[in-house]
């Protein structure tokens, strides 16, 4: 064979399965979301309908789309932010601390990390529970004084956290974040082992505060990671769908859904809603792209790609 | 302070620190594994129990015997297994085929096919649902285990390429060049002197590929009709009945559920991080 056909060969499998399974079906979803797909044209028995802007129209007129909308971006904001300083700073611990206790940590932040998003739903839907939950328990172990001070009640037994919408929210910030910490101090702690200790003993000798050390050498060095961090955190955070569907028990309340399961609902729930729920995909796929597009530039301009 | 006693009273902080976030992260986890052991007595009360005292093994027989919609938990095990161990056997060829065209060959389209690379893992999966949806279908492979196979394959194929490429590139040059010389094959030299050196890499990208396929709801939620053909995460959803929740059953199933990924992680933790930072920290 002659040589400079071999990487081709090489490279056919893969690229008919990124091919068939992602990029075909990327172009599907766009045509998709300027159709009317009924049943019947799940079915095959009719030709899907050409509707223009029709399903962009009809989710742009939906509140459901804008507090999905909100939803999502308010969720990422904030749980992105979180996993960072937490990981960040756990990863800093970790450094600082003696091999067997930084040991001891990583294997209980792993274990975290481990749990399916499946499991992390029944496990914090769980903790929250109105009437069983620990998280009620100890919050009825509050003084009540300072509890009603706090938050305005003091008994907490049968506080449902699993029906308003904004507590929903809370539930699904601490899990995600409980879940995903772990990977950014991990990374964090491996970046921090590959910065030379002369630099921090030198910050020492010049009498530096830790966190002025943190800002002119920790975060310069360690910034290419940060990077990564920020962006894998964005895009896992965008489209969280798993621990939201358990917390809510599947699409019900129409005021906690986010992009993600307000797309699925409108595309699998009786009646189906296939251009609709297209439509929101796109939505969802180009503010992705826009958010990441920064990052994705960045990355092919270096030399990873040449 | 004397430094001493300063130095003594960071080092307590600090490890007090550390036991907390050990707390936060093991007590979830703690908590789901030791529901699983509880009596329903020590369940269903306000109370806190931190240990169970009447410890039993009655949930996780209950999910294992009887189970869920119909079924034993062990057959969305074998299912979730099927799904898992498919996507990772033939996710690892192809991505092993593709990383060692991009890291050892300068070719016309090579940049292009690393960017596409790059753009396909931001396009959200959950957006692609409803194409593959229907596509699925329209191959006849709805409701079929091997639907849900593709399905993954694909998902977890160009991330398994970009991390595999690393570890390829690893490996040098020189080694396959001294078997050219000793007139090995192409096939031998790949088959005799890369894979071994790669081997340590496709495990960790073949554990990486085995979680999202193990972990997947939401293609095995719309994929997957028939209750015998369910997958672990959607058997998981059909302990939340009208009639109260089972939580001994529920988490019983999350535990067994989570233990092998648990494994698997403590396993492979130090290689799992280089490969998705590899490209960030070495620039």
């Amino acid at each position: 064979m002659n040589p400079k056909l071999v990487p081709y060969v090489l490279l056919i499998p893969g690229t008919l399965v990124i091919v068939g399974l992602l990029l075909y079906p990327t172009v599907q979803m766009v045509i998709m979301s300027f159709q009317k797909v009924t049943l019947r044209v799940i079915r095959g028995a009719a030709e899907p309908e050409y509707v223009g802007f029709g399903n962009f129209e009809a989710i742009f007129g939906n509140s459901v789309f804008w507090s999905s909308l909100r939803n999502t971006v308010a969720f990422a904001a904030i749980t992105v932010t979180l996993t960072l300083v937490l990981g960040t700073a756990v990863g800093v611990l970790l450094n600082r601390l003696s091999k067997r206790m930084s040991s001891f940590v990583i294997i209980g932040i792993m274990s975290a990390w481990a749990v399916p998003p499946v499991a992390q739903g029944t496990i914090w839907r769980w903790l929250f529970d109105a009437e069983r939950g620990v998280i009620n328990w100890a919050l009825n172990l509050l003084p009540d004084w300072l509890s009603s001070l706090l938050f305005g009640r003091a008994d907490w037994t049968g506080q449902p956290w699993l029906n308003d919408a904004w507590s929903v929210y809370l539930v699904l910030i601490l899990t995600v974040l409980w879940s995903s910490f772990p990977f950014v101090a991990v990374s964090v702690l491996a970046g921090l082992r590959g910065i030379p200790a002369e630099l921090y003993e030198a910050a020492r000798v010049d009498g530096s505060t830790p966190w002025r050390t943190f800002r002119k050498i920790t975060f310069p060095l360690l910034k290419p990671v940060f990077a990564v961090l920020t962006i894998l955190s964005i895009i896992w955070d965008f489209k969280v769908f798993s621990q939201l569907y358990v917390l809510l028990n599947g699409p019900t309340n129409r005021e906690a859904y986010n992009l993600s399961l307000f797309s699925f609902a409108e595309a699998f729930k009786a009646p189906p809603k296939m251009g609709t729920g297209a439509a929101i995909a796109v939505v969802l796929t180009v503010i992705l792209l826009i958010v990441t597009a920064f990052y994705t530039r960045q990355m092919v301009k270096s030399e990873e790609v040449q | 302070m004397t430094p001493l006693a300063r130095k003594r009273f960071t080092k307590i902080a600090l490890n007090t620190a550390g036991v907390l976030v050990f707390l936060f992260a093991v007590f979830p986890v703690y908590w789901m594994v030791s529901t699983s052991f509880k009596a329903n007595d020590q369940i269903f009360t306000t109370d806190f129990i931190p240990f169970p005292t009447h410890f039993t093994f009655e949930h996780v027989e209950k999910v294992l015997t009887e189970g869920v919609a119909g079924n034993s938990i062990w057959l969305y095990m074998r299912n979730s297994a099927i799904v898992a161990l498919g996507t990772v056997l033939i996710g690892s060829v192809f991505a092993l085929l593709a990383a060692t065209a991009v890291a050892r060959f300068r070719f016309k389209g090579r940049t292009s096919f690393l960017i596409t690379l790059l753009v396909v893992q931001m396009i959200p999966s959950e957006a692609l649902l409803i194409p593959l949806f229907l596509n699925v279908r329209r191959l006849g492979l709805y409701d079929q285990l091997l639907g849900l196979i593709v399905i993954q394959v694909g998902l977890t194929l160009p991330f398994g390429i970009w991390m595999l490429r690393t570890f390829v590139a690893a490996v040098p040059k020189s080694l396959e060049e001294a078997a050219w010389i000793d007139g090995a094959s192409r096939f031998t030299t790949f088959w005799r002197v890369l894979f071994p050196l790669v081997a340590p890499g496709l495990v960790a990208t073949s554990i990486f590929s085995f979680i999202t396929a193990w972990n997947d709801l939401i293609f095995a939620l719309i994929l997957m009709n028939d209750s015998t053909g369910y997958t672990m995460p959607v058997a998981l959803q059909f302990f939340f009945g009208e009639r109260g929740t089972d939580w001994g059953a529920i988490m019983a199933t999350s535990t067994l559920m989570t233990l092998p990924v648990i494994a698997f992680f403590l396993l492979v933790q130090r290689r799992m991080v280089s490969g998705l930072v590899a490209g960030a920290v070495k620039g």
